[in-house]
């Protein structure tokens, strides 16, 4: 690229373009300079005045996310006056955080406590001041801590931009203002949930840079649970937790550690470990062959998918009017865990011994679902507790198991068989891909030319729409990620047979549950990695993984197939 | 039409905001950047000790309602506010009554908005969506004002100056408010080039006691003892006398801290948790004035608009000019 405009950060000499900012250049030439408010997926702000430089010729301290490079422009970015004022508010800012590190998840990632460490800062110069502010809880999901918010406004962005929302405002001005839930969206419907309107994603928490948002964690129930001889306590690991969650021992993004995480759950305590790739086959197949019957049986189109629980609530809350279109099939981690609990179960009897299931998900609406109520199974849930990707990593901390030096370990034999186009759920427009590969196989069996790859469904994009040619028949498909995005194309349904929304930017790799930080190169690193899964794999369709059409089989026999593989909707608060 | 340009540059106009921008330049700018242009009619006057605004629009309404359609004849806008102090309800019926203009709308700062709410990309902020917050600039009102169109955005005195620049009959005189501890209260028209001393003089509110002034407003205006009353009276035309003798430090300065915590819009870290910090000082009376000095210098380096910035303005020149020992205790 043609780098205009030369100047200095710290007597280097430096180029960039018009319209990059000294942050920017600053990064690009590997010159750190600190920031808390400032995220490459929000609009810069400008409001916590750590990023400040000083700049020749000017009075006032600069941020250098909001200051655009000019040609000569003299920068420090660790001068005397900069670290004053740079110090004096990293201090203010503790003065906001009631410290509650020990037994906190975001303690790995926390992006103040690396700033004070680094600064060597008295983070107690001021007495905290925000002890008595509420804690606001969305569900069963995620959970926003008053004595922990720095005042960034990140999760009011991400929530408004990202998820498109807006369940988030800010409430009261100076000193005593803080982020508060909107509770009067649906005006005379009290709820007791306050969070009612919230759709459980956790971009606020994947965008907080303290913790302060952050999902409600379950680590303590598990470790109840796996201390407990009288339960059986096994877990499943989602597609998109294996390329992120080396990132938090050191490993860069989109490293792909699946035997380590599996070797690192059994040392935790878990009995047995599953793949919920296996689940994303069962889902795949199940999609695919509703698919197949709206279209041949002029049912409801365009069909939606349903993985995502957050975008599930969306519609359950703000447009009930479309919940015929969203697919009956349940998501993977309820296809995996029904099998877990009804045939593994039965082949593992455990005298007088419950078996209890955790998912480990890069996602928080997932506790969610699997608390919903029309999922349980004879009376009981089939998923007992969901982790995030990051509890997992403060629990593998905490335990001092480092997942990195681990030797790899193969799952359990059973119900962990996978196809690569499982693996590619986890990022957007795999569960498309997959669904894809399996309806064209299902529409002309015999044709000779099977399509593995559909090319123009992946990617970052946040929304992507193709056209296929199946078995004489025009498909046009549209795969939707960030669920801003999802209501901009809900206006024209009309267009499509099948549409594919996660709720998060670039699907499950980007989930509200990931290591922090996300950022777009992040993502798409971990993207990769899931596509370089899918390609490595000699099986690649879901409809050749013959467990799981054996799996099927089983539960048809048992009769339990639609209780199961199937689920249902209903219309919330409206 | 009238080449209103030429005639303010005649006049050799000024904003009386307090910025001191010359005025055919903002119209200028806002000319030419394409988009539907706004002009806004800054009347919020939230700084304690100025009342110029309310008496110009008491006495000299029409002047200003005719500048903003010279305004408006220039930049042909879209909508045209008449951005008001709330205080200022009870001149409403006469103003609707003038206003011929359709574009015309009056709106008022809200209630617990104050200071803040004068600083035009908080005013923007809240025309646009009734949430009070400084914006981010550049860019500026004049490329991307409100509705991110070219907005024109002028002081109330600084319209009237137009009418008047527009007729030939401006006079070099400005509005002075004058207050405090004096017999002679209220808001006179003066030649704008005078020194502190001499409107308070030609006013007839010359102390007979020890004195000192704040200019420029009661809550970022600068303080000046009894040997400073040659210097010119700045900013926004204001001068406070306070009684030497009489006052008590800790409660002025409080006073001037509290304002501020109570105008800060809680954006940056500085204005809301500095001041929040030094309120807290001065409330306990345990002072720790070098960690006092530090949050202040802090807010002059880092806070993100003005606002911040200008509550070290008072405090600093008043240890400087007319208590120097307190900080040292």
């Amino acid at each position: 690229m043609n780098k205009k405009i030369s100047f200095r950060i710290n007597n280097k000499q430096v180029f960039g373009n018009t319209g990059q900012t000294v942050l920017d250049v600053a990064k690009e030439n590997k010159i750190f300079i600190p920031t808390l408010c400032y995220h490459p997926d929000l609009p810069i702000k400008g409001n916590c005045r750590i990023c400040l430089v000083e700049i020749k010729g000017e009075k006032k301290l600069k941020t250098s996310c909001s200051t655009l490079i000019s040609e000569g422009m003299e920068v420090k970015t660790d001068s005397k006056k900069v670290r004053f004022s740079r110090n004096l508010n990293l201090e203010l800012i503790f003065s906001e955080h009631a410290e509650k590190c020990g037994n906190c998840i975001n303690n790995i990632d926390c992006q103040l406590l690396a700033l004070a460490k680094r600064y060597k800062l008295k983070i107690t110069r001021f007495a905290d001041r925000k002890n008595d502010r509420k804690t606001h809880k969305f569900g069963p999901a995620v959970e926003i801590d008053g004595s922990q918010c720095i005042d960034c406004q990140s999760c009011l962005q991400a929530c408004e931009l990202l998820s498109g929302i807006s369940h988030l405002k800010l409430s009261k001005k100076g000193y005593k203002q803080q982020i508060e839930p909107k509770l009067n969206r649906f005006k005379g419907k009290p709820s007791k949930d306050n969070g009612f309107a919230c759709v459980y994603c956790g971009q606020c928490a994947l965008h907080c840079p303290v913790g302060a948002a952050q999902e409600q964690s379950s680590f303590k129930q598990v470790r109840n649970l796996l201390d407990n001889p009288k339960i059986k306590v096994v877990a499943q690991i989602a597609p998109a937790v294996r390329v992120s969650i080396g990132e938090e021992f050191g490993l860069k993004a989109g490293e792909i550690v699946t035997g380590q995480l599996f070797s690192a759950l059994k040392l935790l305590g878990f009995e047995a470990v599953f793949d919920v790739n296996f689940g994303a086959d069962i889902t795949t197949l199940v999609e695919a062959k509703e698919l197949i019957e709206r279209i041949k049986e002029k049912k409801p189109l365009p069909m939606m998918t349903s993985c995502c629980p957050a975008w599930v609530r969306y519609i359950e809350v703000y447009r009930p009017d479309l919940i015929p279109l969203l697919t009956t099939s349940r998501s993977p981690q309820l296809h995996n865990a029904g099998l877990i609990k009804t045939y593994y179960a039965k082949l593992n009897p455990e005298k007088g011994r419950k078996i209890k299931t955790v998912s480990i998900m890069p996602c928080t609406a997932k506790k969610y679902e699997s608390s919903r109520s029309e999922l349980k199974y004879k009376g009981e849930r089939l998923i007992d507790e969901v982790l995030t990707t990051r509890e997992l990593a403060y629990m593998l901390h905490k335990k001092g198991i480092q997942l990195n030096k681990l030797k790899d370990q193969k799952p359990d034999n059973l119900l962990s068989s996978h196809s690569g186009a499982a693996a590619i759920y986890g990022g957007s427009g795999g569960v498309m891909e997959s669904a894809l590969r399996t309806a064209k196989y299902m529409l002309s069996p015999k044709s000779r030319f099977q399509a593995l790859e559909f090319k123009a469904v992946r990617g970052l994009k946040g929304i992507k729409e193709a056209s296929y040619r199946i078995a004489n028949k025009t498909l046009k498909v549209a795969v939707v990620s960030g669920l801003k995005n999802a209501q901009s194309l809900l206006d024209h349904l009309d267009n499509y047979h099948y549409i594919e929304v996660m709720a998060c930017p670039g699907g499950c790799i980007g989930g509200g549950g990931q290591p922090i930080p996300t950022t777009e190169e992040i993502r798409e690193k971990r993207r990769q990695a899931l596509y370089r899964i899918d390609s490595q794999k000699k099986l690649r369709q879901a409809h050749k993984n013959k467990e799981a059409i054996e799996m099927i089989k089983w539960l048809e026999k048992e009769k339990i197939d639609h209780k199961i593989l199937h689920t249902k909707y209903t219309r919330k608060f409206s | 039409m009238i080449d209103i340009i030429s005639k303010i540059k005649k006049a050799n106009l000024i904003g009386r905001g307090g910025a001191g921008f010359p005025v055919y330049k903002k119209w200028e700018l806002v000319k030419s950047f394409s988009g539907d242009k706004y002009i806004i009619a800054n009347g919020a006057e939230g700084e304690p000790g100025v009342k110029k605004d309310e008496y110009i629009l008491k006495n000299y309404s029409q002047d200003v309602l005719q500048a903003l359609e010279l305004a408006d004849n220039y930049l042909q806008a879209k909508e045209i506010f008449l951005y008001l102090n709330h205080n200022f309800k009870y001149l409403e019926r006469k103003l609707k009554r003038q206003i011929k203009n359709k574009k015309i709308k009056i709106v008022y700062k809200p209630k617990n908005a104050g200071y803040m709410a004068g600083e035009e990309s908080a005013l923007l902020s809240i025309l646009e969506s009734n949430h009070l917050e400084a914006g981010l600039r550049p860019p500026f009102p004049v490329e991307s004002g409100y509705r991110n169109g070219p907005t024109l955005i002028n002081n109330i005195e600084t319209l009237y100056n137009v009418s008047l620049a527009a007729k030939e009959k401006y006079k070099q005189e400005r509005f002075y408010t004058i207050s405090g501890a004096c017999f002679n209260p209220g808001v006179y028209k003066l030649k704008d080039n005078l020194s502190i001393f001499e409107v308070l003089k030609k006013t007839k509110n010359l102390p007979a006691f020890d004195f000192f002034v704040q200019v420029g407003g009661d809550a970022s205006g600068e303080v000046l003892n009894q040997g400073q009353l040659q210097e010119e009276v700045s900013g926004c035309g204001s001068i406070t006398i306070y009684n030497l003798r009489d006052h008590e430090a800790i409660s002025l300065i409080k006073y001037w801290v509290e304002f501020y915590l109570n105008s800060s819009c809680g954006k940056c870290t500085p204005c809301r948790e500095g001041i929040y910090r030094l309120y807290e000082m001065l409330s306990s009376k345990k002072m720790n004035w070098p960690l006092f000095l530090d949050l202040l210098d802090n807010l002059s380096y880092s806070s993100f608009c003005a606002l911040g910035s200008s509550l070290p303005i008072p405090i600093k020149s008043y240890l400087k000019n007319i208590n120097p020992s307190l900080s040292l205790t």
